[in-house]
């Protein structure tokens, strides 16, 4: 299959390209969930990502919140922002953190001002914003404009045999052409930790993935009870045929196909060593996996998945791909992308990874994914340690 | 082409079945899906949907090849055909 050398989307200020053209209504702590979502109600074609954190943290805790929330507000699947937090100063630090992209955003805080204030003056300027935003086209952009992340879930036997394979077919076909890519899900990679860190592109990156792995290392050993051997490969896992958590990594290690990561990241980091392969230190829990993913920049998430997850974002489309012709059956409404036919050597892998890269040009374009369809928005921070 | 077993690299040493299930003595195909090529096996035991079948004869000690990588080694020798899992595999991790 030749594959495309571009997709419609929308051009931002600061040169890169939307796979969505979304106003959202940002709350910097859980006390203005309830102003952003009012806004929100009030003002159509707006959304609201409530969350539960942003008060009293500190450290490093603190520093992953603000990148979480300016890197969410500066994805460029987000057209304009506005900031609702209970404070001046932090809601200011965000604004002018989304601000730095160019493009419109605005914070107001509710001290003094009281919700009712707040919500009157904020769904202003939304209206404003979403009226604007309204405008944008779509426009042929190159390929490369694309930022892929990835991250599996539900995992079983088809996830490695063949979703997860389908996913790293793709990644050798796209990256020779200059996209991004992401994979993540730290604890999910031990038992495959050491080839993992031979994928590194430099000496520099495969330490940097070591150090980063035994650091999560060291904190299971050091907060279990227990190693992961009674919980890792999971009694599903095993009932379902993995019999080692090698087996397991490896089968989530086929996502990444032959690529070497350039560089890893801090959770929620934009990568800056440009086009090619990262891996980012992540949570294996999908929600919060996606929402670091999407705060990183990265404009559309393939999600293989082998019994059924059905996670969405509110931001990054999220494209679903089974091989279980079970799941296929049972839960059709959130799958994308049907590989099941590889099980049964009616199709192979180079010709699910073109259906996969089909799947996902199409949803570039602006095809709804399963998930947005069926409203899933998934916005889920995540926390280092308990807050002050 | 029907295929009751998927192998995922060459190097590989055991299979998984694809199938509801394998029945003893059953003639199985398998695809090897590196090369895109064919091999035949006779089982030994009966083995599930999603588990493991050996494709040659393993001692205690030897390491477990799938995906080309070590998932593990043997702790009870293996017969070509018979079911691998967890009462014949272990972790090196722990």
């Amino acid at each position: 299959m030749e594959i495309p050398k571009s997709f419609l989307g929308f051009k931002r200020e600061n040169g890169r390209a939307g796979t969505r053209n979304h106003v959202i209504i940002l709350p910097v702590d859980d006390i203005s969930n309830a102003c952003a979502e009012a806004v929100a109600n009030n003002i159509k074609g707006t959304i609201a990502l409530p969350h539960s954190y942003g008060r009293l943290q500190f450290g490093a805790d603190l520093e992953l919140h603000f990148r979480t929330m300016i890197g969410t507000g500066s994805n460029p699947n987000v057209a304009a922002v506005i900031v609702i937090g209970i404070e001046p100063k932090w809601t200011k630090r965000i604004v002018d953190g989304i601000a730095k992209t160019g493009k419109p955003v605005e914070g107001f805080h509710i001290e003094r001002t009281g919700d009712i204030g707040t919500v009157m003056k904020a769904s202003k300027k939304a209206q404003e914003f979403v009226m604007w935003a309204s405008e944008k086209q779509r426009e042929e952009c190159p390929i490369s404009d694309l930022w892929i992340s990835v991250k599996c879930g539900e995992s079983d036997t088809t996830s490695g045999l063949a979703a997860n394979p389908t996913v790293g077919n793709l990644m050798d076909k796209l990256e020779p052409l200059g996209v991004h890519l992401c994979f993540g899900e730290t604890s999910e990679l031990t038992g495959a930790e050491k080839v993992c860190a031979t994928r590194g592109a430099t000496k520099e990156a495969s330490d940097k993935f070591m150090k980063t792995w035994s650091s999560y290392n060291d904190f299971i050993l050091k907060e279990a009870t227990d190693d992961l051997s009674e919980s890792q490969p999971t009694a599903g896992n095993i009932a379902g045929g993995l019999t080692t958590i090698e087996e397991k990594a490896f089968g989530n290690f086929q996502k990444i196909g032959n690529c070497k990561f350039v560089d890893v990241l801090e959770p929620a980091e934009e990568p800056k060593k440009g086009k090619g392969l990262y891996f980012m230190d992540t949570s294996s829990a999908a929600a919060e996996c996606v929402t670091l993913q999407a705060a990183a920049g990265f404009n559309i998430h393939l999600f293989p998945t082998g019994q059924g997850n059905i996670v969405g974002n509110p931001i990054e489309p999220v494209i679903k791909l089974t091989a279980n012709p079970l799941t296929v059956k049972t839960m059709g409404e959130h799958i994308d992308c049907d590989v099941s036919k590889i099980l049964s050597r009616e199709m192979n892998m180079s010709q699910a990874g073109d259906e996969l890269i089909k799947t996902t040009l199409k949803v570039a374009n602006g095809r709804l994914t399963c998930a947005e369809a069926l409203g899933h928005r998934e916005f889920v921070m995540t926390k280092l340690y308990r807050s002050a | 082409m029907a295929t009751d077993i998927i192998i995922h690299d060459q190097k590989d040493n055991v299979g998984v079945i694809v199938v509801e299930k394998i029945t003893p003595k059953q003639d199985c195909s398998c695809w090897i899906m590196e090369n895109d090529s064919t091999v035949n096996i006779q089982s030994v035991d009966e083995i599930p949907l999603g588990h493991k079948i050996a494709m040659t004869d393993l001692k205690e000690g030897d390491t477990i090849l799938k995906y080309g990588h070590d998932i593990g080694k043997v702790v009870k020798s293996i017969k070509k055909g018979e079911h691998v899992h967890v009462h014949n595999v272990k972790t090196k991790k722990w």
